[in-house]
């Protein structure tokens, strides 16, 4: 165990995470959000984490960011280096410095993380007040310039609007202003589509992929949509039940799936046929039987044991290391081998 | 925004005929005759004749509904029965201390009790929320009369800080008025205070858990910045209600602070006034409380479109 290669990557990290953990204090136990993450960002690239719901996507973005707040009785251990630098020992102080300026964060809820009494001009240029300390005026005139690098028609009419006046599109158009408004280094988006209607979040995405290049920020794309997986990102880690399970590059991913999680999420993709029935690759669309394992209890061996048809008797008693069977592949699973070798 | 300030302000207009309305028929609804209920229990026929021959009373009802409102149009609130003297008069010569007492009072609620509850609601559930909780609740609880005397021994008689009773008049200099009208103001902002703080508090908390307010820590915005210009703007309009209700309070508030501390304010005007069935006075009294009132809603209303930008007007 101990000897267990965390990460595929380390050389040309911006982001590097190791062994995060953020555990909820509850009246019934502690429930293990994050229980040993480790991931390298490379600088300008896509990263995606895959994973079904609740399986710690969000705390570990937030875990990153060290945004959730102490009184909810979290326990939080691990490191999470920022191009060297610490975060997780750094004052509150320091860490408001960084936030928004050197890494920062899209939201899942375009509707209500805009401040609904200030302006989106006023919210864009905040940032550009704090941390690059420019005057009211300028701070706008900057905030009108990224409202049109976002594509919002009108800019200069626009910023003096409430959020309330613009859509869902729209206002995550802002959040991704407000995001980039001092060019970080890491851009995290926690599912940063899934409100938004169909036709939107392919723009959205374009827009936040074109604006990467165009500022060399790297994007780690929280999602659970594997399609969006392979339209968007070099490498995609999967996460199942607080821990990651797989890490691999994208096309190696789809290729060769080496964690049945990972296999069926694959399978699961939805694919328009001709006649508009919604199947996957294969012409069938399954769904991975069973939920969610609680995280509520110590998971003795594999989380994923209860649903895996390739469960064998040692996979509820062992975690399974996670090992590397490719180059670049990390995957943990006991039965690699079967799974590698089975029909899909 | 002119336009929806004028439109409120014609809206006001009804209210107050009705309120013109009760008032006139408070008179004519006590059981028995006015006169003889103004004239009081040992008048002689005569007085009594003479009574409703100066108000009026020998006009149809209808009659001297009209020329009682014509008579307010005008600014003339009637004459007191005792002391012969305007109505209007009688109140201009009271209005002073009981202005400055709510105003006072509504000042240093505002100022202390905002900051409480936002301090509450930022540090919920440690030692300064059940503080700030605890204070709220023995507000709430303990009578302004109790408050008044208590404050009065310790600081008036004990302490010998500040004068016992009465009030300076702001033609005396306004350091004298501020001696006078410190302690009653204390007193009458107490439960005020309570209310403010606790709706404050309530109204940040839910305001805290937004997602906006992740969003502004997600920029790096410091948490003062964050509860003030982010939080406290959101929370603003059930606190601006809370405000507006609790002037309500604060009228019959008056009248019992001036009594304890002997200021010569409305308040007193109208208890004298009701022991004395001076009817007039009293009838003034309610027009312009209730006057006051509706003001007071007015800007309250309008100050939401201030707060919140999605309220239409
Ligand atoms: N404040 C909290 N207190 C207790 N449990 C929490 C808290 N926040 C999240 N969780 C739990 O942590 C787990 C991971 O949540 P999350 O990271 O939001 O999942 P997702 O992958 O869907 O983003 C969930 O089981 C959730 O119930
Ligand atoms: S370790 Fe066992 S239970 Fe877990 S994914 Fe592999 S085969 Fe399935
Ligand atoms: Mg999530």
């Amino acid at each position: 165990m101990a000897s267990e290669p965390e990460v595929a990557v380390t050389a040309n990290a911006v982001l590097s995470v190791r062994d995060l953990r953020t555990h909820f204090l509850t009246r019934d136990g502690a429930v293990r959000a994050v229980d040993g993450v480790s991931f390298d960002v490379k600088r300008g690239e896509t990263l995606c984490i895959v994973g079904e719901s609740g399986c710690g996507k969000s705390v570990s973005a937030l875990s990153i960011m060290r945004l959730i707040p102490e009184n909810v009785g979290r326990s939080m251990a691990g490191s999470v280096r920022l191009e060297g630098t610490e975060l997780t020992t750094l004052s509150e102080r320091q860490m408001r410095a960084i936030r928004g300026n050197r890494i920062s964060m899209i939201f899942q809820e375009p509707m209500t993380s805009l401040n609904p009494v200030l302006t989106v001009g006023a919210q864009i240029a905040e940032s550009l007040r704090i941390h690059q300390r420019l005057p009211q005026r300028a701070a706008w005139e900057r905030a009108v310039e990224m409202l049109a690098m976002v594509r919002i028609a009108d800019p200069a009419r626009r910023a003096a609007d409430y959020p309330h006046q613009l859509s869902g599109g729209m206002r995550q158009r802002v959040m991704i202003a407000i995001a980039l408004a001092c060019n970080p280094q890491v851009l995290i988006a926690d599912e940063p589509t899934t409100a938004l209607d169909v036709t939107i979040q392919a723009q959205i995405l374009n827009l936040m992929l074109e604006l990467k290049q165009r500022l060399s920020t790297a994007i780690v794309l929280i999602t659970h949509d594997l399609g969006v997986v392979a339209e968007t990102a070099q490498r995609a880690i999967v996460m199942y039940a607080g821990r990651k399970v797989e890490e691999a590059p994208v096309a190696e991913l789809f290729r060769n799936p080496l964690h049945p999680y990972t296999r069926g999420l694959i399978n699961s993709i939805p694919r328009r046929t001709a006649a508009g029935r919604r199947t996957n690759i294969r012409g069938r669309l399954q769904e991975i039987s069973g939920i969610v394992p609680s995280l509520r209890e110590e998971i003795v061996g594999c989380a994923f044991a209860p649903r895996c048809s390739f469960a064998v008797e040692r996979c509820s008693r062992e975690r399974p290391a996670l090992d590397p069977h490719a180059p670049e592949h990390l995957a943990a699973c006991w039965e690699v081998a079967r799974v590698a070798a089975a029909v899909r | 925004m002119t336009a929806y300030i004028v439109r409120r302000l014609l809206a006001t207009i009804p209210v107050m005929v009705v309120v013109a309305l009760f008032v006139f028929l408070l008179l004519h609804l006590t059981p028995g005759d006015p006169a003889a209920v103004i004239a009081g229990d040992d008048a002689s026929p005569a007085d009594i004749e003479a009574i409703r021959r100066k108000l009026g009373l020998d006009l149809a009802i209808w009659q001297q509904f009209v020329i009682y409102v014509g008579n307010l149009l005008r600014g003339d609130l009637g004459t007191s029965i005792f002391s012969n003297l305007p109505v209007l008069t009688l109140v201009k010569q009271r209005l002073e201390p009981s202005l400055v007492l709510a105003v006072s009072t509504l000042v240093l609620a505002i100022a202390l009790a905002i900051p409480m509850g936002v301090l509450a609601a930022w540090k919920a559930r440690s030692w300064i929320d059940r503080v700030v909780m605890g204070f709220s609740v023995l507000g709430f609880a303990v009578p302004v009369f109790l408050i008044g005397y208590l404050l009065i021994y310790v600081f008036a008689i004990e302490l010998r800080w500040l004068p016992v009773q009465g009030y300076r008049p702001l033609a005396q200099g306004i350091e004298q008025t501020a001696r006078s009208i410190l302690l009653p103001a204390i007193a009458l902002s107490m439960v005020y205070m309570a209310l403010i703080a606790r709706m404050t508090r309530a109204s940040m908390l839910e305001v805290l858990s937004e997602d906006y307010i992740r969003t502004a820590h997600s920029k790096g915005v410091a948490t003062i910045v964050v509860l003030l210009r982010h939080a406290l703007k959101n929370a603003a309009v059930p606190i601006v209600t809370v405000i507006g209700i609790g002037l309500t309070l604060l009228i019959s508030g008056v009248v019992i602070t001036e009594t304890v501390f002997n200021i010569p304010g409305l308040g007193r005007l109208t208890v004298d006034a009701i022991l004395k069935r001076d009817y007039p006075i009293i009838q003034g009294l309610i027009i312009l409380f209730a006057g006051a009132k509706v003001l007071v809603n007015l800007m309250i209303d309008i100050s939401y479109v201030f707060f919140d930008p999605r309220i239409r007007y």
